[in-house]
């Protein structure tokens, strides 16, 4: 008799998922707000901006997008931010790669202690190393050779602070690999570079390009490293140039968020991309190792 | 007799080719381990010799470092009521972080569980902020920290609901909360992230089992998903306080630090005083206090949890 008075069973299902969407679709919309009023304001007058904030551009006004897309100095930015994207990733997983598969499958006197000598770079990150490195440039330029003001300080610079956290999940992955294949693979007269390039290279390819799609973003996004390296303007990168340009032009609210719009859309259509591998990259760094 | 001579010859090759291995062995593990090794060696151990040795000069970045003063920085540093503060913001931002940010990120990640209808586009959508910029992140949130509101969104909201508008960023007491509220927004979804990475390594058995013994949702949480989500946490609670103890691009961005000191951090202030004032000995001996607290936290993390879990440095 009992179980007919009960609340039925599909309701006692659907209460809770409700409630649970109810706040999973607040805290979607909590995401989204920023992010929305800037596309809103990137397509507004400054006179709409300043009249209605926050409200649905209508119409929309193509004007500040067009008058930034116009100016050489904003293509310009997105080249040098290309270029040291493109080089510091190309450089950052080739080089982990090659010193994590030592870690992982090679013997030798002092290992450990390199090992842990790597691990230092974990404790001091780039916000915190920033003076330090900066002393090092100079340094080096003294020496003759040029860092200051050249993109390829910025890439040195980022490749190396990179590489503690990268060495560590590849040679993970390295691991891996079952040392069975290891062994067949010597036997039949593989030299070690021929089992590095043609047998481990190839399976952990999805790995590669998880750190790879890690290092895009990370080097994309920097700003500290090109802020203290590069002085010329026509070598600013972009995240270096927003900050400028914010604070040149701070006062205009809609041409700042045209320009901010402009420099991040780029990272948000690679990053529907590239979920899949920015995902496995981090949860892989971050739980197992 | 001559089988002698042969067995010996044969021996030798084997010995030559062990020999050849090992020779290759060697070269290989040289050529593969330089560039990481010179890279590192240079960009970072070295830096933090040199600023050791920096930091004992009073040193403006002209000429060589000459004026040498002992460890007089460090006390300067140490008693500087302007990084006092900033400790203390960067105290306040562990706190609230650990307080409110990664419980808030559980409670989403626990939500979505694992088969909920659309569990992945909740998770594309709560990480979408993470791969923003610092820089850009920054600026969306100054338009809507306006202090204006006719233009500030927040402040707009406030004041339809009857409320006084805030100045988010020029308030010396309300700064810092206003950035840890943008920080939790961008990085939130990261936490989220490598809770639902624990939560599917949790089997599923487990909790079934439980819940035919009568456990319901609440115990199931605090008696079984919490303790196995155990070494997740510890490394989510690392990064997030390894994170704000360097924290400076977004709070460079929004405040520089100010009004009045009111949001510097740590990185904002050996900033300030290397590239700003340009006093290099002063700012290395900020760095290594800063690289020292990094140390000591890893190594109490590793003491404390025995096995490392957290590897990357990002």
């Amino acid at each position: 008799m009992g179980k007919y008075l009960t609340t039925p069973r599909w309701i006692q299902k659907v209460i809770p998922r409700i409630i649970i969407y109810v706040f999973l679709i607040s805290a979607t919309i909590m995401i989204f707000i920023p992010i929305v009023i800037l596309l809103f304001g990137s397509v507004k007058t400054t006179g709409q901006m300043y009249s209605h904030p926050y409200s649905i551009p209508n119409p929309p006004n193509w004007e500040n997008i067009l008058l930034i897309l116009s100016t050489p100095s904003f293509w310009n930015m997105l080249k040098n931010s290309l270029i040291v994207m493109v080089a510091t990733t190309g450089g950052t997983v080739s080089i982990c790669a090659l010193a994590a598969f030592v870690f992982a499958r090679m013997q030798f006197r002092g290992k450990n202690f390199l090992f842990n000598l790597f691990t230092i770079g974990l404790m001091f990150p780039i916000n915190v190393a920033i003076l330090p490195v900066y002393f090092v440039l100079r340094q080096l330029e003294l020496m003759g050779i040029p860092m200051i003001d050249q993109l390829w300080g910025v890439i040195l610079v980022q490749i190396a602070f990179q590489l503690s956290g990268n060495i560590m999940i590849l040679r993970g992955f390295f691991t891996a690999v079952p040392t069975d294949l290891q062994d067949v693979a010597y036997m039949d007269g593989c030299t070690n570079f021929d089992f590095f390039w043609r047998i481990m290279l190839p399976l952990v390819k999805p790995s590669l390009s998880a750190v790879g799609a890690l290092v895009m973003i990370a080097s994309w996004n920097d700003l500290l490293v090109p802020l203290i390296v590069l002085n010329s303007n026509q070598l600013w990168t972009l995240p270096l140039g927003t900050m400028q340009f914010q604070g040149q032009y701070g006062q205009d609210l809609a041409l700042v968020s045209a320009f901010v719009a402009l420099s991040a859309i780029p990272t948000i259509i690679f990053y529907f991309f590239a979920e899949r591998q920015i995902v496995s990259g981090l949860t892989a760094g971050a739980v197992k190792g | 007799m001559q089988f002698l001579p042969v067995a010996k010859q044969k021996l030798n090759l084997a010995k030559n080719t062990m020999n050849g291995r090992r020779t290759q062995d060697r070269i290989v593990i040289a050529l593969f381990l330089l560039p990481a090794l010179i890279l590192f060696l240079l960009f970072v151990i070295y830096p933090i010799f040199r600023s050791v040795y920096f930091s004992t000069f009073d040193w403006k970045g002209f000429g060589p470092a000459v004026d040498y003063i002992g460890l007089d920085n460090y006390k300067k540093i140490l008693t500087d009521e302007v990084f006092l503060k900033a400790i203390k913001n960067v105290l306040i931002i562990i706190t609230l972080s650990l307080g409110l940010q990664l419980p808030l990120a559980l409670i989403l990640a626990v939500l979505v569980g694992r088969d909920l209808p659309g569990r992945s586009l909740f998770r594309t959508i709560f990480f979408l902020p993470y791969v923003l910029s610092e820089v850009n992140t920054g600026i969306m949130w100054m338009l809507l920290y306006n202090a204006d509101p006719t233009r500030g969104f927040i402040n707009s909201i406030m004041v339809q609901l009857g409320f006084e508008p805030i100045a988010w960023l020029a308030d010396m007491n309300v700064v810092i909360f206003a950035i840890f509220i943008t920080l939790t927004w961008k990085y939130f979804g990261f936490h989220m992230l490598l809770y639902l990475t624990g939560l599917q390594n949790i089997p599923k058995e487990i909790e079934e089992a439980a819940r035919i013994d009568g456990a319901n949702s609440i115990q199931n949480f605090f008696y079984i998903t919490l303790p196995l989500l155990g070494s997740t946490i510890k490394t989510s609670v690392y990064m997030s306080v390894l994170g704000s103890i360097q924290q400076f691009v977004l709070v460079w961005v929004m405040t520089r630090g100010g009004p009045v000191n009111a949001s510097e951090t740590m990185a904002t202030y050996m900033y300030r005083f290397g590239f700003v004032r340009y006093q290099l000995g002063y700012g290395s001996a900020v760095a290594i206090i800063m690289f020292i607290l990094c140390m000591i936290f890893s190594l109490l993390y590793q003491a404390l949890t025995r096995k490392p879990d957290y590897i990357t440095g990002l």
